[in-house]
């Protein structure tokens, strides 16, 4: 490898800072340029709906890396730049301020952003945010400052929308959730996990109201659903999922399904050109399909693989995803992908802390773990083993978690 | 405000000093090798994890129920270990010593 090739990598955020980084560290020589359309230095993500939003936190105390190691590292960052078109066939990227950039190797890690539904009057309306960027944060506890009535009303039960109901509640806010389906958090989770979270929010002074479709916003900002119910609002949150930023990658005839297609060592359907975190439509090796995910750590996990293999160091993506997610003083963790249980088992350890285990018959596939870090690395530890649980014994809170497996097969990792 | 002191895989010394925030903030702000903080510091991820030098574990204290149950992920583990987006950076820590796990 030389010094004359030239990494771009398009999107500079957990995928592709963790790239740039992970390049210099596998021995890259060449010239490394990040482009990102947001102007503000390379933030995490998570804190946006939770601490950065409820301890009007600053956007310094929550930097992916400090300037200076951009510098260090021999990274150019460019930010408030859009790349608007590529062309492959003499390798350059066109720029929003006009100019082009050659590359030798090019990285998609351009993520996803929020979807606004098309409800009738929502382009018009006061106060309507999305909540992706630390802009749309800033907007919303500006208008929550300048609001008197401090009703807000929140689009959609996703993880996103409770964490930043929950935040905004500890801002006195008066919160109302409305979700489409019959229960918060139908796409991501099973009814019992549901239950739970809308419980506690219900606790904690949140309105939940489900199986609303919200068809309109008026211009007195009242947010009407399908069947009639109209709900007041001084500012509304929308937070009903995202969508894949795939525009470019499809200008170039990149293969695309359910976001850009890669193989195992993150490389699209062209040569030399590479796509990692949200954006990506991958296979997993440990549950042998392909998903597309969106956290951190297969952000942060893709990345590193492709840093390797852009080095000519062969290596492939397989790793066991995890998430996390914190509301009120509720610790969610996540690891493995539940889809396709078809067996669960709850263990209650206490009020508030407990575990949920899933099973495709005997094979453990993922654990939900709230307020219980003990469940979530046990089941990261029997699931990479494939170890084989004794069902009856994970259910009783009195057996010892480390005493409940059966047979341990053979590592995976 | 306190001089905290972290030796890296590669044997590196680095004295840096903090007086506020938590101490996996400032060896990301400084570079320091080995502490990705990949979950911004809410005890998620597990990739802050240092050794405490055993004159200093007083000082700094034990690691907390998760985060011992957390530090289950790494196979290094030990009594000394932390995830050092846990510690608290205050005049009471200043002059010890950080390990980087591997
Ligand atoms: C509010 C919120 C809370 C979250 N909480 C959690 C959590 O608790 N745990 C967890 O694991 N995950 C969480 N996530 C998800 C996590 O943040 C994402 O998985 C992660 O940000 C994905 O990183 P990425 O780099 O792939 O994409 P993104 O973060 O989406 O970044 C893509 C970047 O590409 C840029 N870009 C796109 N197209 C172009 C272009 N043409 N030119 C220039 N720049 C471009 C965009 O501006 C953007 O900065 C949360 C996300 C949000 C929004
Ligand atoms: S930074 Fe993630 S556990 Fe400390």
């Amino acid at each position: 490898m030389s010094q004359n090739t030239t990494c771009v990598i398009i999107g500079a955020s957990h995928a592709g800072v963790n790239l740039a980084f992970a390049l210099r560290k596998e021995g890259w020589e060449g010239s490394i340029i990040i482009f990102d359309k947001d102007s503000k230095l390379p933030y995490h993500r998570p804190p946006l709906s939770k601490k950065y939003l409820e301890l009007e936190d600053s956007i310094q105390n929550n930097l992916l890396k400090p300037e200076e190691s951009y510098t260090k590292d021999n990274i150019d960052l460019q930010l408030g730049v859009s790349v608007v078109s590529i062309n492959t066939e003499e390798r350059f990227v066109q720029l929003d301020n006009n100019s082009v950039q050659h590359y030798d190797k090019l990285v998609f890690a351009t993520g996803a952003r929020a979807f606004i539904p098309p409800i009738k009057g929502i382009q018009q309306a006061k106060h309507v945010f999305t909540l992706r960027n630390a802009n749309d944060v800033d907007g919303i506890r500006k208008a929550l400052h300048t609001s008197k009535t401090k009703k807000v009303v929140v689009i959609g039960g996703g993880y996103i929308g409770l964490e930043t109901a929950a935040s905004l509640k500890k801002l006195s806010a008066d919160v109302t959730v409305l979700e489409r389906e019959d229960r918060i958090l139908a796409r991501v989770t099973t009814t019992y996990l549901s239950k739970f979270f809308d419980e506690l929010h219900r606790a904690n002074g949140v309105s939940i109201f489900t199986n609303k479709n919200v068809t309109e916003i008026t211009n007195t900002n009242h947010v009407i659903c399908n069947d009639g119910s109209a709900y007041e609002a001084d500012i509304i949150i929308v937070g009903v999922g995202i969508r894949v930023h795939t525009e470019l990658a499809e200008s170039i005839g990149l293969k695309l399904e359910n976001g850009i297609h890669v193989n195992t060592k993150t490389e699209t359907s062209q040569k030399d050109i590479y796509a990692i975190g949200d954006c990506t439509y991958h296979y997993n090796g440990i549950y042998d399909r392909f998903v597309r995910l969106e956290s951190v750590q297969n952000a942060v996990d893709q990345a590193k693989v492709a840093a390797k293999n852009i080095c000519g160091k062969e290596i492939i993506y397989e790793t066991l995803p995890w998430f996390w997610s914190d509301q009120y003083d509720i610790k969610l963790q996540i690891v493995g992908l539940a889809d396709g249980h078809d067996d669960k088992v709850v263990r209650v350890e206490e009020d508030k802390k407990f575990s949920i285990w899933y099973f495709k018959g005997k094979q453990l596939l993922a654990v939900d773990s709230i307020n219980n870090a003990k469940s979530y690395v046990l089941g990261t530890k029997y699931i990479k083993t494939k170890a084989e649980i004794d069902k009856i014994k994970l259910a009783d809170p009195a057996s010892d978690l480390k005493s409940i497996v059966v047979i341990n097969q053979n590592e995976i990792n | 405000m306190a001089n905290i002191t972290f030796i890296t895989s590669n044997k590196e010394k680095i004295v840096l000093e903090g007086d506020s925030g938590n101490v996996m903030q400032l060896a990301v702000n400084n570079g320091v090798q080995g502490i990705d903080g990949d979950c911004g510091g809410v005890c998620s991820c597990a990739t802050c994890h240092v050794f405490v030098a055993e004159k200093d574990i007083d000082k700094v204290g034990k690691a907390s129920d998760i985060e011992v149950d957390m530090l289950e992920l790494a196979d290094d583990a030990n009594e000394f270990s932390r995830l050092c987006c846990q510690i608290e950076i205050t005049d009471a820590i200043d002059g010890v010593e950080l390990t980087v796990a591997k």
